[in-house]
């Protein structure tokens, strides 16, 4: 085999492999379930935290304008970092719903008495079925769902940051 | 201050970079008899600046600096010290600049060390190495860079990755890093041979260091990293042919055939172009290993970062490498004096081919599962999940020549050898071994007809390499490495051969009772330490003339939420006791996984033996006769 034609079989190589790495850098490596799920199941009935009256959790969000939920617990150590920024996010007028997620309604309530309640409404989840309804897999996480279509806009897994809030205002004034 | 001084100092060493590729450049194709003096003095100064670079960034975790994002992200304050140093390097934008210290020392010290060398050669090895700091460089600063400051300050950190918390891990990074980037200096050092025309033995007794030294890092760096999994893990084993394990272990088998082939290089003057090829194969490997690792191309347990843009340059960076290399191996072919003399089936020469082959294909089938799924991936949309018994079923029947021509391969003369008249030893350690084999195979029910051929010959070659150490000329550091490596082999066989395991759901003061001990569980006794909540069981195993106690735990660590299972392991000569447990609910039971693990430190042992080897070689002044 002259010369020639090894470096140019070894060219044409690597030039398939670079081009098949570059797809492979964009095949998505996320398995979280955000592609199964897109539209919430309004017709849920949940126990709200500080009344125990059972209501359809469609009563809680505002038809014409997109909510924030945010699943959380009282033992859980990242809610509680998180919470500053949920503070900051009710301080901007935005309407937070909480699903507190297999808690105690004690503990829940003393969370929320001794750091500030940012929640609007807070239902109950003793058994985490009503956070899987959201296509969740852990707490905490934060959903922005729009009100007309009942579809989830955006997912945060994992506590919000700072950077996370005015994207979210951003969010909700592009969708009001 | 720390964030300004770490940033600029990368502006500056970019700066420097910049003028000494021009300047080496220029100069490499001017007559110039003599190295410039600036060569060392902007070299060191790059060196200094990246220095200080590196560590404003370790000083800013040390002070828990949270207007750096990268120590925000990363650290917090509860943290011990060590862990907070060592936090440096445990995340991508740190690990970067390390590598780029790494790389400029390294750098550096080769300057200091090729005084003897030709000026053009060095020039155009500074010019190869210098490609690849600017490379590094431009890649922190545009994508990951460690120095990017938060405004407002938080308070707190993110907090480490707890399973990233241990000692073996600490130093396992950079210990790594120290045998990738040796590669590079391979590389650059190789591409300069090449086009200035001295590769032969001059320059394979002046490279032979540089490859050692890698080489003997790689080794440690894989053991450490082996070492964590084990103990950290608690998954109960050394190596699970993870991609990011494998990509460690790529560069390692051409690094072996390249150390190899480079005393061939320097003994017999031959097999020159198969060095370069070797050299340029194997920092290409290293970097495919930080672009495959640091791109998130890979679905692994490893993977660190997730970001396209930094996936993106490294490919390209690395592919334009790669071209480079290619392009100067295919243009100067004709440069390499053809001295290669007569070989003959039966010399040394002969056998450090065969080893090479056999590196290649063990190469080549932990390349193709490693990279295989990506690229199906890619073509075809499917998600396929290669196992360890891919990679054993390919790789164990190899092992059978493999050992044949070890056994046999170094004690071979070089140019030509003969037939030697029947030797008596050879067939006392024969049917030693087979002896042996057969004491050892009688204890295990499992013994499948491919393990008895692997166990005498892996005893075979254990003897012959420790009798070698009486008869054989060859050098004391090759003996070593050799007698580790046959160690390794046994150990390796063994332990599989051997190894047991129960897995059950147990609550406090339950019993189970495997092969001939009983296994109890005592307590939980739960305690708040430093910055996790503990879990730590006390279990008792009786055998049949005693007993010993293992303490299991689990951690809770709060900043992130994790939980990790620290095994408690019972080490003794002959086996290891591996006991971990994990909570399952709160109804008190707890899941109990307990493994019996015979010869388990001496897979750590003879690793060790293998990179001493090495290192003996490095340090020993008349090693240079072998």
């Amino acid at each position: 085999m002259s010369k020639n034609i090894k470096f140019l079989g070894l060219l044409l190589t690597l030039i398939i492999i670079f081009i098949i790495l570059l797809k492979g850098l964009n095949v998505s490596k996320d398995y979280s379930n955000e592609k199964l799920k897109s539209k919430i199941d309004f017709s849920l009935n949940a126990k709200k935290l500080f009344s125990d009256e059972i209501i359809n959790i469609s009563d809680l969000f505002d038809k014409n304008s997109p909510s924030v939920v945010n699943i959380w617990a009282s033992w859980c150590a990242p809610c509680r970092e998180e919470h500053q920024f949920l503070m900051k996010l009710k301080n901007m007028n935005i309407n937070i719903i909480g699903i507190n997620y297999k808690d105690s309604p004690k503990n829940a309530k003393n969370f929320l008495s001794s750091l500030g309640n940012p929640y609007s409404e807070v239902i109950t989840d003793n058994d985490g079925t009503k956070s899987i309804e959201f296509g969740a897999i852990g707490v905490p996480e934060t959903f922005i769902i729009s009100g007309k279509t009942n579809e989830i806009i955006k997912k945060y897994i994992g506590p919000l940051t700072s950077e996370n809030l005015i994207e979210i205002k951003n969010l909700l004034e592009k969708n009001a | 201050m720390s964030n300004y001084l770490g940033n600029y100092s990368l502006y500056i060493s970019l700066i420097a970079s910049v003028y000494l590729i021009f300047k080496s450049y220029l100069d490499a194709n001017s007559e110039n008899k003599y190295l410039d003096k600036n060569f060392i003095l902007i070299t060191s100064i790059q060196t200094i600046m990246i220095t200080v670079s590196f560590f404003s960034l370790v000083a800013a975790f040390v002070i828990s600096d949270f207007s750096n994002e990268t120590v925000f992200n990363n650290s917090h304050t509860l943290k011990p010290l060590f862990y907070k140093v060592s936090g440096t390097w445990g995340n991508h934008e740190g690990s970067l600049l390390l590598w780029l210290l790494v790389l400029s020392i390294f750098l550096f010290i080769f300057l200091l060390n090729s005084r003897s060398q030709d000026t053009k050669y060095k020039l155009l090895t500074i010019l190869f190495q210098q490609i690849i700091i600017s490379g590094f460089l431009v890649f922190i600063l545009l994508t990951s860079n460690p120095f990017k400051m938060l405004y407002p300050i938080p308070s707190e950190g993110l907090g480490l990755n707890p399973i990233l918390q241990d000692p073996a891990l600490a130093i396992h990074p950079p210990i790594l890093y120290l045998g990738y980037v040796g590669t590079s200096i391979i590389f650059s050092a190789s591409l300069a041979s090449m086009i200035s025309g001295n590769i032969g033995d001059k320059w394979a007794r002046h490279i032979k260091k540089w490859v050692l030294v890698s080489w003997v890092f790689l080794t440690i760096g894989i053991l450490l990293g082996s070492i964590w999994a084990y103990y950290e893990l608690g998954w109960g084993g050394f190596w699970f042919w993870d991609p990011v394990e494998n990509v460690s272990l790529m560069p390692w088998f051409c690094l072996t055939a390249l150390l190899h082939t480079v005393i061939v290089l320097q003994k017999r003057n031959s097999f020159k172009e198969w060095t370069i090829i070797l050299s340029i194969t194997t920092f290409s490997l290293s970097m495919s290993g930080t672009f495959l690792v640091r791109s998130g191309i890979l679905n692994s347990i490893h993977t660190f970062a997730n970001d396209p843009s930094r996936g993106l340059y490294i490919l390209s960076f690395l592919f334009i490498l790669i071209l480079m290399s290619i392009l100067i191996f295919f243009f100067n072919q004709n440069k390499i004096s053809n001295t290669a003399k007569e070989n003959f089936i039966l010399s040394k020469e002969t056998a450090i081919l065969v080893n090479n082959w056999f590196m290649m294909f063990f190469l080549s089938v932990v390349l193709v599962g490693t990279i295989y799924p990506i690229f199906l991936e890619v073509l075809n949309g499917s998600k396929i999940s290669v196992g360890p018994p891919f990679y054993h079923n390919l790789l164990i029947p190899f092992l059978i020549p493999f050992l044949i021509f070890m056994s046999f391969g170094p004690s071979l003369k070089w140019i030509k050898d003969k037939l030697k008249k029947f030797n008596y030893n050879i067939l006392i350690i024969f049917l030693v071994s087979l002896l042996i084999s057969y004491v050892i195979l009688t204890k295990t029910e499992n013994s499948f007809l491919l393990s008895i051929p692997l166990i005498v010959l892996s005893i075979y070659l254990l003897l012959v390499t420790i009798k070698d150490f009486f008869v054989s000329k060859s050098s004391i550091s090759q003996k070593i490495s050799h007698f580790g490596f046959s160690l390794l082999i046994i150990s390796i066989l063994l332990n599989g051969l051997f190894s047991n395991e129960f897995n059950s759901n147990m609550k406090v003061g339950d019993e189970r009772i495997f092969n001939d001990k009983v296994v109890k569980l005592k307590e939980v006794n739960v305690k708040d330490v430093d910055n996790y909540k503990s879990l730590k069981a006390s279990f008792e195993v009786t055998n049949k003339n005693s007993s010993f106690a293992l303490y299991p735990e689990v951690r809770i660590y709060q900043q992130p939420l994790t939980i990790t299972s620290e095994a408690d392991i019972k080490t003794t000569l002959f086996s290891d006791n591996f006991l971990v447990f994990n909570i399952l609910k709160d109804d008190g039971y707890y899941n109990v996984r307990y493994q019996y693990k015979p010869l388990m430190i001496w897979i750590w042992i003879s690793t060790i033996f293998i990179g001493f080897g090495g290192l003996l070689s490095v340090i020993r002044k008349n090693e240079q006769k072998y």
